[in-house]
């Protein structure tokens, strides 16, 4: 169908008013996408930043926090995600050759695809829950003498120096602490709270050796740096957006099932098919690069 | 002119006494507008809610203006003064400034001036406009949340950890809505101008507000989604303690500047470079004189783009950046002062020997020229190192991005609203009361913040609602009391100018002489239509000439409007 034949007088029910041509609607439809798209892109590039400055200020923290994620988990979804992602490629093709069925199927798929990640996301994040770590500090239990949130959660506090907060030698700026093997000391120096002091040591021991099944709860761990929840923060805010996306993949890929299952898209017309495609992908991209920075390094 | 009554009915241009039905007669009832996918209609929907946020925003700041006319606590407490500065700044940026010129009359013009039918998504045209009005709700309520007192900037910590901080929450998802608002809105017009472009009309024929409104949706694209990202890391620090911004956290206050003037000064540039486009077509249209530099104002439009997404740090000389930084990016705001240059130079060019119209709009461009010229000069003094250490946050930046923002940006917006007002409404409104309430504003705005370049560079701080008592010697009380009284003086000569603009516009749709297809001798495509538009613009796409070629119209005394001359042939593929 080019251009020319189809100018004013053949206008499919698809073919909105203002457009001459199929093409035209088509290719302004997937312009528009891939636009909105950059701006997706933009938008976890924020979130990317923020945590390039987090993780280039606080090392510790993400070495620490990081041994508490569950990479087969993860792994599985990354997995599940790329697999998606090809069924909905196939999808696509199979509405540009007519093939109803096929299409329905494929994109069934798909949301099966989204669907079991959102599910295993779920075990992850109540297991975190389980463990104590959460979505912010003013999620944590108050502690009772303390005058703010996050007045006292877990930042070590030296012996003495009444209700002002302690900063770490990493937040002010100092050198960060190197990991090392040397246990922390068992005896105190004079004045100084020996548990603070040993959360002060940064990451005491490297626990891979041992395996992630012998990892202490981590409230009792005698490795975890200060402020270690906030690696946790960042983590629920970045899976928590592309989670956001995933569940609008939801929505979408079941209003295509349902608009394939109408018969709405032919190969004169399956714009919504490629563009929720394009979409499916950007998604799958963001988990792509949110797996390795979490779970792997 | 004449009022037209039913006994004396001025006669319909013959021409366009066919075209009776026009988009506003096209469908009645409330729903045909709430529900409309016509760009037109969108537009005016636009246009109306934007001007009310410019009244309610406008009035917060004369009731700070008035606060500041003498020295002591007049009416407002320090708290409210603080709330009424943030909501006039938050207000006059997202709700008016930025979707101002794209969103009102730019839903207008734009796919008329491509000869198109409607913009390429429509939905997504109506679903921006609700989301400016969900936007518009979302700010305004944060009144009743126990307001904002943080500046339109929303930094941390005083919007973390500050006193009447109930508001904050409700502004920030304000600006993400409308952020996204903004976006669908730059995104649709780089789509349509992509796609829609009728046939003959190469990039490098397109009218230059074309150029600019699509520089701007590049901007809005590819700057927005990052103050979205930032203004949610600041609700969920505020709802949970995220601590991102927080450094008792391990967080980083600067990065929150950072974010924010990512965005924020890409945003100027989405102000002000629909305002340019504007100011391209009154300064063509107006002294009847082909545009000078035609692919100069176009490429300068692209260039401002770019630069702008390179110079953000400049807002941040003092919060502990590196020297190496400050240097950086002091050198490249100054080079974005050689494409608005470019762009000045060329529409002075166009002026010179031209058959200049001195009408309302005309006047708003000439305005434009002048404040357009002291708001880029003063952004040197700010963009310079040394000199900004002693400006920074006095009076001077108040006053130099008013310059920018009121006195050139709102400007263009006002004079392209006189521009094409003919067209959105097919009334004429009045040259005389137009020509007056101009040149109220331009004088009751130099007045106003002309003053203010002083007082800041004496020293007076912004966001003070005193400067008299304790610290204050009284010398200089006595001393910014002068000037503070003075801009408070112009503020309200241009608030009576701002307000007989308003009258005499709703007066013209009464009782307005009925517009011809092309009062002012325009080439764009928009003139072929009649005033106003029928509901589908062109019933096939038109043929395109050059839109700036001005010698093949003449005046024609019973339309009271041009059209093309008779004595030439209409060449084929010519309109």
């Amino acid at each position: 169908m080019t251009a020319t034949e189809t100018h004013a007088h053949d206008h499919p029910d698809f073919l909105q008013h203002h457009w001459d041509t199929p093409v035209q609607q088509f290719e302004a439809g997937k312009m528009g996408m891939w636009l909105f798209l950059a701006t997706e892109v933009l938008l976890f590039g924020g979130l990317f930043v923020a945590y390039a400055v987090w993780r280039g200020n606080h090392p510790d923290m993400f070495r620490f926090g990081s041994r508490y994620l569950n990479t087969t988990m993860g792994a599985i979804n990354t997995a599940v995600l790329i697999a998606s992602s090809l069924t909905m490629a196939a999808a696509v093709t199979m509405a540009q050759r007519n093939k109803r069925g096929a299409l329905i199927i494929l994109l069934s798929l798909t949301l099966a695809g989204a669907i079991t990640f959102l599910v295993i996301k779920y075990f992850e994040y109540t297991h975190k829950f389980r463990e104590g770590w959460y979505p912010g500090v003013m999620l944590y239990e108050r502690p009772a003498h303390a005058e703010s949130w996050i007045d006292d959660y877990p930042t070590p506090r030296l012996a003495g120096e009444g209700s002002s907060p302690v900063v770490p030698a990493a937040f002010a700026g100092g050198p960060v602490a190197e990991p090392t093997t040397v246990p922390p000391p068992a005896v105190a120096p004079a004045g100084v709270d020996a548990a603070a002091l040993a959360e002060m040591d940064g990451i005491a021991a490297d626990h891979d050796e041992h395996g992630r099944t012998h990892l202490l709860h981590p409230a009792q761990d005698p490795d975890r740096p200060a402020n270690a929840h906030m690696f946790f923060n960042i983590y629920f805010m970045m899976t928590g957006l592309h989670g956001i996306h995933v569940t609008a993949g939801v929505f979408m890929l079941s209003w295509l099932i349902w608009g394939a299952a109408r018969g709405r898209f032919t190969s004169a017309y399956f714009t919504p098919v490629d563009l929720g495609g394009l979409y499916w992908h950007i998604v799958d991209l963001i988990w792509i690069f949110l797996f390795p920075l979490f779970y792997l390094i | 002119m004449t009022t037209i009554d039913a006994t004396n009915p001025v006669p319909e241009p013959p021409a366009y006494a066919a075209a009776t039905d026009n988009y506003l007669t096209h469908t009645r009832g409330f729903m045909s507008w709430a529900g409309t996918l016509d760009h037109k209609r969108i537009g005016v929907m636009y246009l109306v809610s934007v001007l009310s946020a410019f009244f309610l925003a406008g009035m917060f700041g004369m009731l700070v203006r008035t606060e500041l006319m003498r020295p002591g606590q007049d009416f407002l407490s320090q708290d409210q003064y603080n709330m009424l500065f943030t909501l006039h700044g938050a207000i006059m940026v997202f709700l008016v400034i930025i979707p101002s010129v794209p969103a009102s009359l730019g839903n207008f013009v734009l796919p008329i001036m491509l000869g198109a039918k409607d913009v390429a998504f429509p939905r997504l045209n109506l679903f921006s406009y609700y989301l400016w009005l969900i936007g518009a709700i979302c700010a305004i309520s944060s009144i009743f949340f126990g307001g904002v007192d943080t500046g339109w900037t929303l930094y941390v910590p005083y919007s973390t950890h500050g006193t009447t901080m109930g508001g904050v929450i409700p502004v920030a998802a304000a600006i993400f809505i409308l952020g996204f608002s903004s976006i669908f809105t730059g995104l649709n017009f780089i789509v349509t101008i992509h796609r829609l472009r009728p046939p003959g009309m190469t990039w490098f024929k397109m009218p230059l507000f074309l150029w600019s409104i699509y520089a701007t949706g590049i901007l809005q694209v590819m700057a927005t989604p990052v103050i979205g990202i930032t203004v949610v890391l600041l609700i969920v620090e505020r709802a949970f303690g995220i601590g991102i911004f927080d450094p008792s956290l391990g967080g980083d206050p600067i990065l929150f500047q950072h974010f924010f003037w990512f965005y924020s000064h890409p945003a100027v540039y989405i102000m002000i470079l629909p305002a340019m486009g504007i100011i391209s077509e009154l300064i063509a249209v107006h002294s009847h004189r082909h545009i000078f530099g035609y692919r100069f104002i176009a490429f300068s439009s692209v260039a401002i783009a770019i630069f702008s997404f390179l110079v953000w740090g400049h807002h941040m000389f003092l919060s502990s950046q590196s020297p190496l930084m400050n240097v950086v990016f002091s050198a490249i705001t100054f080079s974005v002062a050689i494409p608005s240059a470019v762009k000045v130079f060329n529409w002075l060019a166009t002026l010179y020997k031209g058959s200049i119209t001195l009408n309302t709009p005309m006047l708003y461009a000439l305005s434009f020229l002048f404040m357009f010229a002291i708001a880029g000069l003063t952004g040197l003094h700010l963009g310079t190192l040394a000199t900004d250490i002693h400006l920074h946050d006095t009076y001077f930046v108040v006053a130099h991005f008013h310059y920018t923002m009121l006195g050139s940006a709102l400007i263009g917006m006002i004079g392209g609203l006189h521009h094409w007002w003919p067209k959105i409404t097919g009334r004429m409104y009045s040259e005389f009361w137009g020509r007056i309430a101009c040149g109220l504003v331009f004088v009751g705005f130099n007045v106003t913040f002309f003053t203010q370049f002083v007082l800041g560079s004496l020293g007076m701080p912004r966001r003070y609602h005193d400067y008299s008592g304790p610290g204050w010697s009284p010398d200089t009380t006595a001393l910014f009391f002068k000037y503070h009284l003075v801009s408070t003086i112009g503020s309200y000569i241009m608030a009576l100018g701002f307000f007989l603009t308003a009258a005499y516009l709703i007066h013209s749709l009464f009782r307005g002489r009925k517009a011809p297809a092309n009062p002012w001798g325009g080439r764009s495509l928009e003139w072929q239509c009649a005033s106003p538009p029928p509901h589908d613009n062109f019933s096939e796409p038109p043929h395109v000439g050059d839109c700036y070629d001005f010698s093949v119209l003449e005046w024609d005394e019973a339309e009271q409007g041009y059209h093309w001359r008779h004595d030439l042939p209409r060449e084929p593929g010519e309109a």
